[in-house]
């Protein structure tokens, strides 16, 4: 048996978190009202519709969310520059040979589940850096057919600035398509993603799901020590 | 547009008068088109002192692969003097559906017109313009409809795409579009087009058009792809008169139902009035009694790129390209949630195998420091 000597490392800023939390409760509450939106549940209902609006208020909450989701997420964006190490936008963009070979490591320790205990990163492994990119393409693609199928609803010259889409791509009824279809890649990576999460608590203990609560990480003391040589190397080098 | 020198055309007016129209029958229609064209009060008096002043513009109205319904809707629009203005002979230069003359007599008359009024005349095409197999498939006298949109669109002051077919391709460029039906915009190149799309579009709709650009001169104000706004700026869904049905969730489950019955929200069986621009909602048709969702049934979307291929027209949601017929997003995202459930499942079983050594090293761990501290 191994004994684990763990250190606490801080990786998520306030920020961060607040972002994640942000994002998760809007992505939900999109695909849910969205989902209703594209099939709406059969009511009978006795009353005159002047008397009811909930599939108006439904379609707010999505307006509203949505609002909040792209606020929050050019917030990130610009976190991405500013934020500590962990939340930098090279985290996300493969660029260096590092970052490839990371990411098929990743793939070989956790996917394929070689056996195979090397301590990749401390905040995101670089599968995971990619797969979050992929996220910020997926969450801009939702904003730009959201607003495009908003604006010719709207006065206002955010969503207006978006008009242009719907000729683009021939029409509301394809927009609608795309909007609703991408909306099925949110499911998925919510699903693999908090797998995903579950998994590596559960092999490694390092504290990855609380990790988005607290801010705190724990890795070995020989992670520890072995980064801060490589961290004295490339200063030196 | 400015009144021809070189000819004297009578005005409008003089048209009309001596057709037998009374002055209080062109104030009337005067009053009416402004209405439709959304100008305030003291529009009338614009639009009748330019139809009073003006001679008539020559309009050449071309007809390539379409089914007439354009020019059927047009003499049905509400006003009598909307088919006189300009679909009569007296007005319009050239169109095989009403013109008088016919073969080379016919051809002759456009020619001149194209000579004479050239740079002056309104250009107004019915229908797409077959490319495929040098443009075969459409020929008038001779020539193929891509050469005589070439010819004739060279010398047009202002060009006007009626309907579907001339704006969009309309259902013979369906997939997969045998003869290669293009719409004009993609033909006539660095002119504007002003596109009135629809199968048909509605009549006072495409008078409007047509009095816009006679009163003012100019193109009416168009949208990004060439629409005029003030009939294209709305989607039908936000004119609806049953809009405080979807509002309130109360929608037509199937064509039989109660709530078919009651005239609730058709949107579940298909209606394309949210993703469709035109005046449907407001305008109406054949005189303001009625239009489609008024009647029962859902909009098709006739006015849009594409409604043809959009997915059968009694679902909201169409097949999803690539997984065959019945197959839409939801189906698919709901195979593709499954197995990446079952993949979950398989993943976990083999964390469980194949990791076991550094699972149970931590578990151990935990146990170990646990029974220390009892």
């Amino acid at each position: 048996m191994t004994k684990h000597n763990l250190r606490r490392v801080f990786v998520w800023e306030l920020p961060v978190r607040v972002y994640h939390w942000i994002n998760a409760l809007c992505i939900v509450v999109l695909c849910v009202t969205g989902y209703i939106i594209a099939r709406p549940p059969g009511l009978q209902s006795a009353s005159e519709a002047s008397f009811s609006y909930w599939f108006g208020i439904n379609r707010f909450i999505h307006f509203v969310a949505s609002y909040i989701f792209i606020f929050n997420f050019i917030f990130r964006l610009y976190w991405g520059f500013v934020g500590n190490q962990y939340a930098d936008w090279k985290n996300f963009i493969p660029t260096t040979r590092k970052f490839f070979h990371e990411m098929w490591a990743v793939l070989k320790i956790d996917i394929l589940l070689k056996k195979n205990s090397e301590h990749l990163s401390i905040g995101h492994n670089a599968l995971a850096g990619f797969i979050y990119f992929l996220t910020f393409i997926a969450f801009a693609v939702q904003a730009i057919t959201g607003f495009g199928l908003y604006a010719s609803m709207s006065d206002w010259w955010l969503p207006n600035l978006f008009a242009w889409v719907p000729g683009i791509v021939g029409g509301d009824f394809v927009l609608r398509e795309i909007h609703h279809a991408t909306m099925w890649f949110f499911i998925l990576f919510v699903i693999i993603h908090v797998y995903l999460v579950f998994y590596h608590d559960y092999v490694e203990g390092r504290g990855e799901t609380s990790s988005i609560i607290g801010g705190w990480k724990f890795i070995e003391e020989e992670t520890f020590q072995k980064e801060l040589e490589e961290k004295k190397e490339m200063e030196e080098a | 547009m400015t009144p021809s020198t070189s000819t004297k055309r009578s005005t409008y007016y003089e048209e009309l008068r001596q057709k037998g129209y009374s002055r209080r029958d062109f104030m009337k229609f005067c009053t009416t088109i402004a209405a439709y064209l959304g100008l305030e009060a003291t529009g009338v008096a614009q639009v009748s002192k330019a139809l009073m002043t003006q001679s008539r513009v020559p309009v050449i109205w071309l007809h390539f692969q379409e089914c007439t319904c354009c020019s059927e809707s047009f003499i049905r629009s509400s006003h009598p003097i909307v088919a006189d203005i300009v679909l009569d002979k007296i007005s319009l230069d050239y169109t095989e559906t009403l013109m008088a003359a016919s073969g080379h007599q016919a051809e002759a008359a456009m020619e001149q017109t194209m000579k004479d009024y050239y740079g002056e005349y309104v250009l107004c095409v019915e229908g797409s313009v077959p490319v495929y197999d040098d443009g075969v498939y459409c020929c008038i006298g001779g020539k193929s409809a891509e050469q005589i949109l070439e010819e004739t669109a060279a010398g047009a002051k202002a060009i006007i795409g009626w309907g579907s077919c001339a704006c969009n391709g309309c259902v013979q460029a369906a997939s997969p579009n045998p003869t290669g039906a293009t719409p004009i915009h993609k033909l006539v190149k660095g002119k504007q087009i002003i596109k009135v799309p629809g199968c048909p579009p509605i009549g006072e709709v495409m008078a409007g058009v047509l009095v816009h650009l006679i009163t003012f001169g100019r193109i009416p104000e168009l949208d990004r792809i060439g629409r005029p706004l003030a009939f294209y700026s709305k989607r039908v869904h936000d004119s609806c008169y049953r809009r405080p049905y979807y509002d309130a969730g109360l929608f037509v489950e199937s064509f039989d139902d109660e709530n078919a019955k009651k005239g609730y929200c058709l949107y579940k069986v298909g209606c394309r009035g949210p993703m469709t621009y035109n005046a449907c909602g407001v305008t109406k048709w054949n005189g303001g009694v009625s239009f489609p969702i008024q009647s029962g049934h859902g909009c098709i979307g006739c006015s849009e790129e594409n409604f043809w291929d959009n997915g059968p027209f009694y679902r909201r949601i169409a097949n999803f390209p690539g997984f065959g017929i019945e197959s839409n997003a939801d189906k698919v995202g709901a195979v593709a949630a499954g197995v990446t459930a079952a993949g979950i499942a398989a993943h976990a079983i083999g964390t469980n195998l194949r990791k076991k050594k550094l699972i149970d090293n931590l578990i151990e761990e935990g146990k170990e420091s646990e029974k220390e501290l009892s």
